[in-house]
């Protein structure tokens, strides 16, 4: 069972950025206006930021890091870590992380590496970054979380396009021995086909077929470098899976929801989430949602939703962190912070 | 679990696009021409969040009727 609980780290500060150009659904003339308005009730997404061509995960992601560096007054010279947590990474090969590290100016003497992993992302690279910093080893770190999902999706693909927005984000971590965090992490890679992008791998290289697009079901067209999303088979794991994954973690901390402040899921649609809310029973008002204005944003929803949170962060509060989809991969964690930094929601206009 | 007639007004409700009465024990919802798959996603939604029934995609394709679907959920609630 992979469930544990390690001190050594707190959360002490989130920042999210966005690109500045909008898609708003209520335009997504591709399906019809029955179609469209239930598509936005259902899945409670109105408007998604899209980032321009030429702009990359990092680029959010510097953006979101150099600004919550300096509000936290953080001397670069102190960061030994950087995790940077994606499936939209700017290169084959080097690792985006590495190349943060310089873009950033942190020192040779910090370590950095890459996670890939989408919905589940940030709780993997939470339970990651907590481990090492309980050795003690590391003073401050950085993980730097997000993805641009528009680049594998399509407008005329009705399964995907509404549904998916850019972000990229970064959370502070300080060390402090007191800090408590319970883990719980799974996999089930049986369903690696649920979402994936078939082509462009070594499994499946780019060849003559890759962008040939076919009409999968009415209103889905898509070539084999796009993002499938069987949205079926994906609604069945999280609502199945979420729930117990989130009460294993609240029983290993021995706490009760009662006693947690904040539950942030991954924003995948407003549906999912409220299945999820209503089967553990949660009140509205401890579940906050970023979708209706950024719309499932991969690896980044979860920090992006609570950099959205403001004020209400500050104090001593309990979060519970869950993520679920891609690969299949689902997690959840219990943290707990006091005066949580959260910086208003940056929108980037170029690179 | 709740009547058959009960368990319709809970779907009708979260299914605004079906005028009220739309539904009957014996109708095949999903050839109705407002059905799409975001219902058969409410449906699996309203099974599981009122009745704590997970429904599958092969469970809606084996029951063409409210009422098929009823006794399904019926038969696996507690």
């Amino acid at each position: 069972m992979a469930q544990f609980s390690v001190s050594g780290s707190r959360l002490c500060g989130v920042a999210a950025a966005v690109p500045a150009a909008k898609q708003h659904n209520a335009d997504y003339d591709h399906i019809s206006e029955q179609e469209r308005s239930l598509l936005i009730k259902t899945t409670g997404i109105a408007t998604r930021h899209i980032a321009p061509a030429g702009m990359a995960t990092s680029d959010l992601c510097l953006h979101a890091a150099e600004k919550l560096i300096a509000a936290l007054n953080w001397n670069k010279d102190e960061i030994d870590l950087l995790i940077f947590v994606s499936q939209s990474q700017d290169y084959f090969l080097p690792a985006t992380s590495v190349v943060l590290q310089a873009r950033l100016g942190l020192p040779k003497t910090t370590a950095a590496f890459d996670i890939s992993l989408g919905c589940s992302g940030y709780v993997y690279g939470l339970s990651t970054l907590t481990s090492m910093m309980a050795t003690g080893g590391f003073r401050k770190a950085l993980l730097l979380a997000g993805d641009i999902s528009s680049a594998g999706i399509t407008p005329k693909d009705k399964s995907t396009w509404p549904l998916f927005g850019d972000a990229g984000t970064a959370s502070a971590f300080c060390y402090d021995a007191n800090a408590k965090t319970h883990i719980n992490l799974q996999s089930d890679g049986k369903g690696f086909e649920a979402i994936i992008i078939p082509d462009g791998g070594l499994r499946n290289p780019v060849n003559e077929h890759t962008f040939i697009e076919e009409e999968t079901d009415k209103g889905i067209v898509r070539h084999r470098r796009n993002l499938w999303l069987n949205g079926l088979d994906v609604f069945n794991f999280s609502i199945r899976e979420a729930p117990p994954s989130i009460n294993t973690c609240l029983n290993q901390a021995g706490i009760s929801s009662d006693e947690i402040d904040f539950f942030i899921f991954h924003q995948a649609n407003k549906l999912i989430l409220e299945t999820i809310r209503k089967k553990l029973k949660l009140p509205p008002e401890k579940v906050p949602y970023s979708l209706a204005d950024y719309g499932n944003t991969s690896s980044a929803s979860i920090p992006l939703t609570m950099a959205t949170l403001g004020d209400a962060a500050v104090g001593n509060k309990r979060w519970v962190l869950a993520g679920f989809g891609v690969g299949l991969s689902w997690g959840t964690a219990l943290i707990e912070t006091q005066d949580l930094l959260c910086l208003p929601i940056l929108e980037i206009e170029s690179p | 679990m709740d009547t058959i007639e009960i368990f319709i007004r809970k779907l009708e409700a979260e299914i605004e696009e079906l005028p009220s009465g739309t539904l009957q024990p014996e109708t095949n919802y999903r050839q109705l021409p407002e059905w799409s798959s975001m219902h058969a996603l409410i449906l699996i939604a309203l099974a599981e969040t009122e009745y704590d029934v997970t429904l599958t995609g092969e469970d809606l394709r084996a029951s063409t009727t409210v009422q098929a679907i009823y006794s399904l959920i019926a038969s696996r609630a507690n």
